[in-house]
């Protein structure tokens, strides 16, 4: 029977949106080799494209993707100028890939291909493109929108990361107890870092940046439900869903900046809060305690103002404490910073952060917004602290709140 | 895949060899070794003679250029090195980061070129 082109792509979108990441993962973790793999999975999905519409859709689309998908990576070996053993390993990768294609559910190699792309031996700057490249399917022109980089510069850093991937021979594997935290530890960094991309633009105005915060939320729902027992997977999780949750207060209605404490509560999503929530508290079972999970609390006790009205700053403080203890970034001790401020007094607050590296602090927004608050706050001059973060701001929405804030100050 | 593992040592890694501390450092270095043939992974390899040892060569123009000494310049000098069969190279990295000269020099992994 025949099927409208239309509804094909449909179909065809919804099999890449589900599967393209086990599909992948399942051809590259038996040919060792992610660009051929990503190759003859775009084939088969070409040609699906193409017979689909006259034959129908397969009653199991992604057997019938794997079937074709072998059939290439067979050309591959065969035609393609690589070395013996490779081609060897190529032939057996379409082998498995043929034997999986009748079985009706194939192996999920996700995680393996999350730990290829988060490993030691691959540029850090490549870890989070290249798992939103192979993983996720996105395409570098998407990607390099979102990192403000040239397309061509994340081509060569993707192109790249899997040769070497191929030719040093990285292991298709779950790290072992003894590696299985540290590695970890560039996974969840490597998602964050995702997420991180679209909170920057506090507009929320670019569609596509959105977009990526929910492949981001996408990808830590994938590493819960792989690593059930990781209590970070699931405070990286609890840590997304927060912040997803104030996506829509972070704007007033003019589109002014509104800061986090001046927040609506009412425009803050309660069953994403619940479900950070729920993630926090299963997380919290296995009692050791993480960077993410910390990261989270944080939001917790900031969201609990939904309920009681009210944000208790000791309590973040806490929180922020053990961050900087644990994990020190300047993130963490400008926000430590704050919660002093807030909580025993500006003064405090300014002495936390007279104690942080003065070179690292100079082109660091938030420790120029800080501290301009905190100065006004005691009444101090806090003209040439506002005028730092405002230089410094990159949105224009954030300049204009900054402008305010210091016009009122000078008052 | 074959691999080859560069090791490069410090100057007192050099000095140990024939110092007071010859024991320790060889006796290191053997069971290291020994752990390697045990696992059934070694395919070959050499302990080099000191860098003062080597001498460099260079063509250029036709003319040959002898030089006494290492090619590099550096603070670890290369001290040899084994080859070998592994199955992926996170193994190998488990096999370099037990290498006696890790602690205090540095440990290469190559992937052999295979023509």
């Amino acid at each position: 029977m025949a099927v409208d082109a239309l509804s094909v792509e449909r179909v065809v979108e919804a099999v890449v949106r589900d599967s393209y990441g086990r599909l992948v993962s399942f051809l590259a973790a038996r040919s060792r080799d992610v660009a051929s793999a990503e190759d003859a999975l775009g084939e088969a999905l070409v040609s699906a494209l193409r017979t689909w519409p006259r034959d129908g859709v397969p009653e199991r689309p992604e057997g019938w993707l794997l079937t074709a998908a072998r059939r290439r990576l067979i050309d591959h070996a065969r035609h393609d100028r690589v070395r013996a053993d490779g081609a060897v390993t190529l032939r057996l990768a379409a082998e498995r890939a043929e034997e999986a294609a009748l079985q009706p559910e194939f192996p999920d190699d996700r995680l393996a291909l999350l730990f290829v792309c988060a490993h030691p031996a691959i540029d850090p700057a490549a870890h989070t493109p290249l798992m939103l490249q192979v993983v996720l399917g996105l395409d570098a022109a998407r990607i390099a929108r979102a990192f403000l980089v040239s397309p061509a510069t994340v081509s060569q850093r993707l192109v790249r990361a899997k040769t070497r991937i191929r030719d040093t021979g990285i292991a298709f594997a779950v790290p072992g107890p003894a590696e299985l935290s540290s590695r970890l530890e560039a996974v969840l960094q490597a998602v964050y870092a995702a997420y991180g991309t679209s909170w920057d633009d506090v507009a929320g105005a670019d569609a596509r940046l959105r977009g990526l915060a929910e492949e981001a939320v996408w990808l830590a729902r994938v590493l819960v439900r792989l690593l059930p027992a990781e209590p970070e997977a699931r405070g990286l999780l609890a840590l997304l869903l927060h912040c997803e949750a104030r996506r829509p207060a972070r704007r007033g209605p003019g589109g002014e900046y509104v800061p986090l404490t001046e927040q609506d509560v009412t425009r803050w999503s309660r069953p994403l809060i619940d479900e950070a929530e729920r993630e926090l508290t299963a997380a919290a079972v296995h009692g050791t305690m993480g960077r993410f999970q910390l990261e989270a609390a944080i939001q917790s006790v900031h969201a609990q103002r939904i309920v009681t009205g009210r944000t208790e700053w000791g309590a973040i403080a806490l929180f922020y404490e053990a961050l900087v203890r644990g994990f020190p970034t300047l993130g963490a001790l400008v926000g430590h910073a704050a919660a002093l401020g807030a909580s025993r007094g500006a003064r405090e607050g300014l002495a936390a952060l007279d104690a942080s590296d003065a070179g690292s602090v100079a082109s660091y927004q938030p420790y120029w917004a800080v501290r301009a608050h905190l100065l006004a706050q005691t009444g101090a001059d806090a003209t040439e602290a506002y005028a730092r973060a405002i230089a410094l701001s990159e949105d224009q929405a954030v300049r204009a709140f900054l402008s305010r804030r210091a016009g009122a100050a000078a008052r | 895949m074959k691999y080859t593992m560069l090791i490069y040592e410090t100057e007192a890694d050099f000095n140990a060899r024939t110092s007071d501390e010859q024991a320790r450092y060889w006796g290191a270095w053997k069971a290291y070794h020994q752990a390697l043939v045990q696992a059934g992974v070694i395919a070959g390899g050499h302990a080099l003679q000191p860098p003062v040892t080597g001498t460099t060569v260079r063509v250029t123009g036709g003319k040959r250029h002898v030089q006494d000494g290492p090619y590099a310049d550096t603070k670890e000098q290369l001290g040899g090195f084994i080859d070998l069969e592994l199955p992926s190279l996170d193994v190998a990295l488990d096999w370099a980061a037990r290498c006696p000269a890790a602690a205090s020099g540095a440990v290469e992994i190559r992937p052999i070129h295979t023509m």
